[in-house]
């Protein structure tokens, strides 16, 4: 696969392209880019309203367009005039209905979404990926922004107004250096206490309440509960009919409340720690909460930061801090932060600082901070460099000083911690139609009872006075003739429709939502305590953030998946290295101690003075080159490759003595040491790494030298200037003085970016070039990273002038980086290739694994990646994603017109049949349905062939595969491309995105969200997968390296990615499984029991008598039956995992939504009607023409429903454990007891009814007669279902619990199967 | 069914999380297993055997019940007459005749008496019950069973609850009505006395009421007060010198029945009665249910353990049994003809589907 001979075109520029072309073309790009990246200075303050002329919610991007236009100015105003405008405008335009297309439904979401979008760095590093060759990308990006933009909005337009507040000093936030008080004299900034609780102890109740009768469930409850309360309607008793309400209100009070005094309890912990303050001239302890604005706060190594502060002074001379910011971005490794010069100077001569900083007001931005700094009536601009903010820890540091400048709940952390929004299961939403069909149910029972009332009334109505059993006027004399609860006949009417609502009320089950609830509580504790899914590299379990979506993982269709850091581990590897055009390495993944690298570490020992926490095995050959006593080009440039990586970085060295060493030599023991490196980048990290096992250590890094450990000889360098990596010129560069006054530039980066600036002229080096070139194809094929290194001689002049420039550039306060980057093109020029480096990204444990079950189970896996199309490719292969019999459909098109005919030609070739959909699913149905078959049979294959034969008409293909990058992403997400791709992709059994940015995966997921009603999954790890995460119907976090913010957005986060085959595969199963059921039996068992009351109702005279007394019916669905089903709910398995890991496609069930549908629904309310007709009349039968009274009817029946309904639960139930029999039998037993309670009471009219009951042996055959009879149906119906249709589940099932019992028997298998 | 502990997931997966997750010599503890879902558990599948078992076991459980019931119901004999036309002078369905009945009925003065003579079709071993039943006659009716005080029945100090009983709670200035209510208020007053050619029959009406209504749910010493005081008189009054408690055909009238038609317990025969013995019975006619299309019926039945007469539960019983020896025969030759092996994964859909191609 190395040149992708199958491809439909190359995305990748040819180095043929103009070098002058290029570098305009990235460097847009790159301005537009670099907005986002929030760390450079936002120019956009000082000169905002230059452009006037654009509308004003588009501010960000003019401000863009501003750096865009003094970016190329330089090369010229004919090509600024033809880039910047007609793109700008017609992209505007066109990209409106894509934008529409893809807002989110909700406010709350779309917030969050933009914020996940808009401020990650991860963002900006995917756009520069979608940076093409032509200008047209250009367009392309601005068109991503503007989507962007459009997107958030709201996020953008509370920047903006920050912006112009700041700028027009409106409502500047003044902080007053050491002087809280004038600091809080005119605006009462908060304190640093934080309350993340929603309630206190007063307020709790009215509003809990408040919040929980946002549920329109909860209303239902209430309104019929007021019903209950007006005099004619009266049916329960009043505070019976409260009961329900109550019950489920106190329920959920009780949870909140838990949940609120947690809370409450880490807000104390966190408020009541201790910082040292500055208080008249020292440091005092004093308590976070009682932190203000304005006071100086000292921080001590590894102490965590209360509050956001700016840094004013730390214990490095240079006024470095080093901070970990774990806990708000999730990056484990370490961030440098700096204080200014002139405070760092201030607090050293130990006056007391006195100063203005005048910041923006707070906001959630954590990659952002513009503020000034006055001292002494001097401004310096403070960035989000100066700042530390709460909840980072500082590291590495002896101590810093800083001012609060945002303090309690203005902290960028709090401000953050959002929780992801609400999602609602697709079940639930199926549920809702349901539920509205038991509506109508009900308004039809109602409406009988209500005329049969009219027409009752009607016909008596010269009766009614006289009738012993209904007296509508009084006797007695005082109120002679008055009406007694009597309205007339059409009143009557309404209000007996009325109190049949209240009677049959219980057929909306609103307990199910609680039941619900609790259900999927269990189901999460059971999946969080699940051992299979707990990670113990990283400690950490599974965690269900969301508890409402549970059973939707039963259903997932689509898997969308990052792949850094959720396929790969994210953890670079030195792989490969070629240097001077020789490559080395190829041995590395033979594991280290061959014969050959005895020599090698020979030569090694004695020098190698330092160890590093991951080994790597060194190349021996390599090794042997670089100590070779000779001279020359080849071992020069190794030497110099290595000084490369070992300096050309912003890796931190952090040396510790070993603690195991055990030397006597002191001297040696001082030395030997063992490095650890921080750093931003894994890649850099793992650059430094390998230099080191080559004996470059890099040891020493301060602000002006670094000290790089040379085989034992510390080399002393000086670095004159440091060109950080962006993501413009895709390379950083680093100038070094070396200690023989030579100055170097040693650089390293993209191939892509490096090609272009090598020197061209020497043959020579143009063979080293080809050679590394290929070497590089070959690297990437391999799914390798790959770096180009390289050097140069800087000669005075140069040296002199670049100098002068970079002073001045470093030094600016208007356009830094844009200086910057012009500076460092002064020198990134005319290099000579030193080599390529290759860095393996490596997969997770087990994801090729887990892919397979996945797709087997009939999940289409998508990869959608920021990476290049070659990597994303060589991942694909590596991870079983792709496979070598795949045919491949490549699309990278750099226009609308193209990327149409790349998607019409390859619908032709492969016969997709777009348009009408049906054929479409239908084709690919098949495709997935008959890939995986379990019988290892000949007929497989053969079956396979043919059915591909005569589908496809000769020409005979393998799975489809299809390839897709970003740039093309930019047009076929239009309306009419996207139907095209639609059918396209639902086709191909593969779909690898790559070069996709984040809003773009969100709109890949969105693509199959509107379009089809599969499920969706978005998994991720990263930033800039948090909007696809919340995009997807089901988005899981992998708390993985890249930070927690994915995790924050998610539903699920795991550890690891090949978990996600156990929890779809497994609890997704389950899950579904069990909500399925207990949902329709909910429904079953309230519809029983209403329908068997309005059965009576028909022999009461309409006039909604219950026999059953008020509090059995109150208690029917709160006590006699709702433990069982939350039992069986949290704990019934149909199948055991290892046999639902065994056959994937058992899966399936779950999307062809067997266990919840329609037609199961109206089956079982055919059973249910059944039932209640046997309920009814049996004892209506058994007890006719007898002395039988309504409570012992009530009694019967009581009993009857509750047996029923919880024997039809054990008759489904499919795995007995001792809880489940507990629950059973407990709720049949419980009823008794209470119906044995409440007709002990005497005042109740009901009084001693069971007792006299229960002596009647007819009232135990009524019993047994309803349950059997009651039951038969459904037991025959399930027999027969089970011979003749039997499920996947069902046959899987019998062979699990078949094979089982032979082998508990011990019996000899006559093995019936085949 | 069949219990089959499931153990601990000891496969050969690389699941040696030695540290945070101890593992025992013998799989795992209960909690562990809890937590793990993985407890020992009964998993019952729906085999030929459990079914056809599960069929014949109900099928010879059912049959006799059935035959047992039947026969017990068969063996009670029971006498019903309906004398609501019978003692009424006029008969007729015009208007006149209903005005001319109910003016009789409600006339206080009009003698009630009413003879009627029974024959016994078999012979009534003792003791014989005495009902009434009524038909038409809705005592479940919300507004007539809501239209009680059960507080004031029990105690004397509850006399002026009377809230719930409208419209029957007190007579003019708040005097509470004891009992009061509706259903108090519409007692039967039929009376009867049975008697053959020449003896009178006794009945007993000694504890035909419930103990439980009579020891604790009516007080004994809750008299009657201020009861059918006004007109129209609805039923029948009360002794006001015996407590509620002693009231018995109170009691029973209290107990609503559940269903329009209904019988309630009038006494007790304790005495045999012949096969082909005339009796004749002494109705005191004076109940009013010629104001609605009701019935009186007079009843005497003797009892079995089954309770009167009513052969549907025999018949139930033995449908029910039959039905179920013919499933399971009907499935026994299902499972002869066309057997469907169980677990066998060639049934497995994606392994038929590719069969079938």
């Amino acid at each position: 696969m190395s040149s992708g001979k199958p491809l439909l075109s190359t995305s990748e520029p040819s180095s043929a392209t103009s070098p002058h072309h290029r570098r305009h073309s990235s460097l847009t790009i790159g301005s537009l880019g670099r907005l986002c990246h929030n760390t450079s200075i936002s120019s956009s303050v000082t000169d905002g309203s230059q452009h006037s002329n654009l509308s004003d919610h588009n501010d960000e991007l003019e401000d863009e367009l501003e750096e865009f236009d003094e970016d190329i100015s330089p090369l010229g105003g004919a090509l600024r005039n033809s880039v910047e405008c007609p793109a700008y405008l017609r992209t505007r335009k066109k990209f409106k209905p894509v934008d529409l297309q893809l807002q989110l439904p909700l406010p709350e979401r779309k917030l969050l979404v933009s914020w996940g979008g808009v401020t990650d760095p991860q963002h900006v590093w995917s756009m520069r990926e979608v940076s093409g060759a032509s200008s047209q990308a250009v367009s392309s990006g601005i068109q991503d922004y503007l989507n962007k933009s459009q997107r958030s909005e709201r996020f953008l337009q509370i920047s903006m107004q920050l912006k112009e507040n700041l700028t027009h000093h409106d409502n500047p936030r003044l902080i007053h250096i050491n002087d809280p008080k004038r600091t809080n004299d005119n605006f009462e900034y908060s304190g640093n206490e934080i309350r993340t609780s929603k309630y206190t102890f007063l307020n709790f109740l009215p509003k809990n309440l408040f919040i929980q009768f946002h549920r329109v469930a909860y209303l239902y409850f209430l309104a019929i509960a007021a019903l209950n309360q007006l005099p004619p309607l009266a049916v329960f008793g009043r505070t019976v009919s409260l009961v329900p309400l109550l019950f489920v209100l106190t329920v959920t009070a009780v949870k909140d409340g838990y949940e609120d005094w947690r809370r409450h309890r880490s807000d104390r912990n966190e408020n009541n720690r201790e910082a040292l303050v500055l208080q008249s001239g020292k440091f005092h302890p004093k308590r976070w909460k009682k932190l203000q604005s304005g006071e100086v706060v000292k921080i001590c190594s590894d102490e965590t930061i209360p509050c956001d502060m700016v840094l004013l002074n730390t214990s490095d001379p240079s006024g470095i801090a080093y901070i970990q910011t774990m806990n708000l971005d999730g990056e484990s490794n370490l961030k440098t932060r700096y204080a200014r010069q002139e405070t760092n100077k201030l607090v050293l001569d130990g006056t007391i600082i006195s100063g203005v900083i005048t910041c923006e007001q707070p906001n959630r931005n954590i990659y952002e901070f513009t503020a000034n700094l006055e001292i002494k009536g001097q401004r310096y601009p403070l960035s989000q460099s100066n700042i530390i903010l709460r909840g980072c820890q500082l590291k590495n540091t002896e101590w810093a000083i800083g001012v609060v400048v945002y303090a309690g709940k203005d902290t960028k952390a709090m401000l953050n911690s959002a929780m992801s929004p609400a999602k609602r299961s697709r079940l639930e939403t199926y549920m809702n139609r349901e539920t509205f069909w038991l509506s109508v149910f009900l308004l039809i029972m109602c409406l009988v009872v209500a005329i049969g009332m009219g027409l009752w009334l009607n016909t008596h109505k010269n009766q009614l006075d006289t009738l012993p059993y209904y007296r509508k006027i009084y006797f007695d004399k005082k109120k002679f003739g008055e009406k007694y609860k009597y309205y007339g006949i059409p009143m009557e009417t309404f209000f007996s429709f009325l109190s049949s609502i209240i009677v049959f009320q219980i057929m909306i089950p609103i307990s199910l939502y609680i039941t619900m609830e609790l259900v999927r509580l269990g189901q999460s504790y059971f999946m969080i305590g699940d051992r299979h899914m707990y990670d113990s590299s990283s400690d950490s379990r599974f965690q269900c953030r969301s508890l409402n979506i549970n059973e939707d993982l039963g259903q997932i269709r689509y898997v969308f998946s990052d792949k850094t850091g959720t396929l790969t581990e994210n953890k670079m590897e030195f792989r490969k290295a070629s240097v001077w055009g020789k490559q080395y390495g190829s041995t590395l993944s033979v594991d280290g101690t061959g014969d050959t690298n005895v020599g090698a570490e020979a030569v090694l020992e004695g020098r190698r003075t330092w160890k590093l926490k991951s080994e790597i095995t060194p190349d021996s050959e390599l090794l042997k080159l670089l100590h070779n006593d000779l001279s020359g080009d080849e071992r020069i440039a190794a030497q110099e490759f290595f000084l490369t990586l070992a300096a050309c970085n912003t890796v931190i060295p952090i040396a510790t003595q070993s603690p195991s060493s055990s030397d006597t030599d002191s001297t040696l023991r001082a030395s030997y040491g063992i490095v650890d490196y921080q750093g931003e980048s894994p890649d850099e990290q793992a650059l430094v790494a390998a230099a080191s096992a080559y004996g470059y250590t890099l040891y020493e890094r301060t602000s002006g030298h670094i000290v790089v450990d040379v085989n034992g000889e510390k080399l002393r360098l000086v670095v004159l200037g440091l060109h950080e990596f962006d993501s413009v010129r895709k390379r950083m560069s680093v100038v070094i003085r070396f200690p023989n006054d030579s100055v170097k530039v040693l650089v390293k980066g993209a191939d892509t970016s490096m090609f272009s600036i090598l020197k061209r002229d020497h043959p020579d080096d143009n063979h080293t070039k080809h050679a590394t070139q290929s070497h590089l194809n070959e690297y990437s094929s391999e799914g390798l990273r790959t770096l180009v290194v390289a050097s140069r001689d800087l000669t005075g002049e140069e040296l002199v002038e670049w100098q002068s420039t970079y002073e001045d550039a470093s030094t600016s306060l208007t356009d830094r980086s844009i200086k910057l980057r012009q500076t460092a093109a002064l020198i990134e020029c005319d290099l000579t290739l030193l080599g390529a480096t290759a860095i393996e990204d490596k997969l997770q444990e087990g994801v090729p694994e887990a892919i397979e079950s996945l797709r087997q189970a009939g999940i289409k896996v998508w990869v959608l990646t920021g990476d290049k199309q070659e990597t994303a490719i060589s991942i694909g292969l590596s991870c079983k994603l792709l496979t070598a019999d795949m045919e491949q459909i490549i699309i990278n098109g750099t226009s609308e017109s193209e990327c149409r005919k790349f998607l019409c030609d390859a619908k032709a070739k492969y016969c997709v049949k777009s348009a009408n959909s049906c054929d479409q699913i239908s084709v690919w149905r098949q495709n997935t349905e008959s890939d995986y078959l379990e019988i290892p049979l000949g007929t497989k294959l053969s079956s396979l062939q043919q059915q591909h034969a005569g589908q496809e008409e000769g020409a005979s293909f393998g799975p489809l595969a299809l390839i897709i990058d970003g740039n093309s992403l930019v047009y076929i997400l239009e309306k009419d491309l996207e139907s095209e791709l639609f059918d396209l992709a639902t086709s191909c059994k593969v779909v690898l995105c790559c070069r996709v940015a984040p809003l773009q995966k969100a709109g890949i997921v969105d693509l199959i969200k509107c379009r089809s009603d599969d499920m969706t999954l978005a998994i991720g790890d990263g930033a800039n997968d948090v909007s696809m995460i919340q995009m997807a119907d089901v988005g899981v976090g992998i708390c993985g390296q890249e930070g927690r913010q994915a995790v924050m957005a998610s539903d699920f986060a795991m550890g690891q990615f090949r978990f996600l085959k156990r929890l779809l595969l497994v609890h997704g199963h389950w899950n579904y499984q069990r909500i399925g059921y207990l949902v329709l039996y909910n429904f079953y068992r309230n519809a029983v029991f209403v329908l068997m009351l309005f059965w009576y109702i028909l022999y009461t005279a309409f006039s909604t008598t219950s026999a059953l007394t008020d509090w059995s019916s109150v208690f029917y669905s709160v006590l006699y039956t709702s433990l069982p089903t939350i039992v069986v709910g949290i704990l019934d398995k149909d199948l055991s995992h290892k046999t639902l890991l065994k056959y994937p496609k058992l899966y399936s069930a779950g999307y062809r939504q067997e266990s919840y549908n329609m037609s199961l629904f109206w089956i079982t309310m055919l059973d249910m009607l059944w039932q209640s007709l046997v309920l009814f009349y049996v004892p209506l039968f058994t007890y006719r023409d007898s002395t039988i009274d309504i409570w012992s009817m009530g009694s019967l029946w009581t009993i009857a429903v509750v047996i029923l309904v919880n024997m039809h639960l054990a008759m489904d139930i499919q795995r007995w454990v001792v809880i489940t029999h507990i629950s059973l039998w407990g709720s049949i037993s419980i009823t008794y007891s209470c119906m044995v309670v409440l007709d002990s009471i005497p005042v109740f009219p009901n009084y001693g009814t069971i007792y006299h009951l229960a002596k009647t042996p007819a009232y135990w055959l009524s019993i047994l007669l309803i349950v059997v009879v009651g039951l038969l149906p459904r037991f025959i119906f399930k027999v027969l279902q089970q011979i003749f249709w039997p499920s996947d589940i069902q046959i899987a099932r019998e062979a699990e619990i078949m094979s089982k019992r032979r082998h508990f028997f011990g019996s000899k298998p006559d093995r019936i199967s085949s | 069914m069949a219990l089959e502990p499931e153990y601990s997931p000891s496969d050969g997966r690389k699941w040696t999380e030695t540290e945070s997750w101890p593992k025992e010599q013998n799989g795992l503890t209960w909690m562990e297993k809890f937590t793990q879902q993985e407890l020992p558990a009964c998993k019952p599948i729906l085999t030929p055997g459990l079914v056809i078992t599960t069929l014949i076991s109900i099928g010879i459980i059912f049959v006799p019940i059935g035959l047992g019931s039947l026969s017990a119901s068969e063996h009670v004999v029971e006498i019903i007459d309906r004398y609501d036309d019978a003692c009424v002078p006029s008969n007729g369905d015009d208007e006149a005749a209903k005005s001319e009945r109910l003016s009789f009925i409600q006339n206080v003065k009009t003698n009630k008496t009413c003879i009627r003579n029974l024959v016994i079709p078999k012979k009534m071993k003792h003791p014989i019950y005495v009902y009434y039943q009524l038909d038409n006659f809705y005592q479940n009716h919300r507004r007539y069973v809501k239209s009680r005080s059960d507080r004031q029945y029990q105690s004397p100090r509850f006399e002026r609850e009377t809230k719930t009983c409208d419209p029957e709670s007190e007579i003019d200035d708040h005097t509470p009505i004891v009992p009061c209510g509706l259903v108090a208020w519409s007692l039967f007053n039929d009376t009867y006395r049975i008697s053959t050619e020449n003896d009178p029959i006794p009945i007993n009406k000694k504890d035909i009421a419930w103990q439980s209504d009579k020891n604790s749910k009516f007080g004994s010493n809750v008299y009657p007060k201020n009861f059918q005081k006004q007109d129209p008189v609805g039923g029948g009054k009360l002794n006001e010198s015996l407590p509620l408690s002693e009231q018995e055909d109170l009691l029973v009238w209290m107990r609503t029945a559940a269903l329009p038609n209904f019988r309630k317990l009038y006494g007790r025969i304790e005495t045999d009665l012949e096969a082909n013995e005339n009796i004749t019975v002494v109705i005191q006619n004076n109940y009013n249910t010629y104001s609605f299309d009701s019935k009186k019926q007079l009843v005497l039945s003797t009892t079995t353990w089954i309770g009167g007469k009513n052969d549907f539960l025999g018949k139930a019983y033995i449908t029910v049994g039959g039905i179920c020896l013919f499933l399971a025969i009907a499935f026994i030759l299902t499972y002869v003809i066309k057997p469907r092996p169980l677990g066998d994964p060639a049934y497995l859909s994606w392994n038929l589907n590719s069969k079938e191609r």
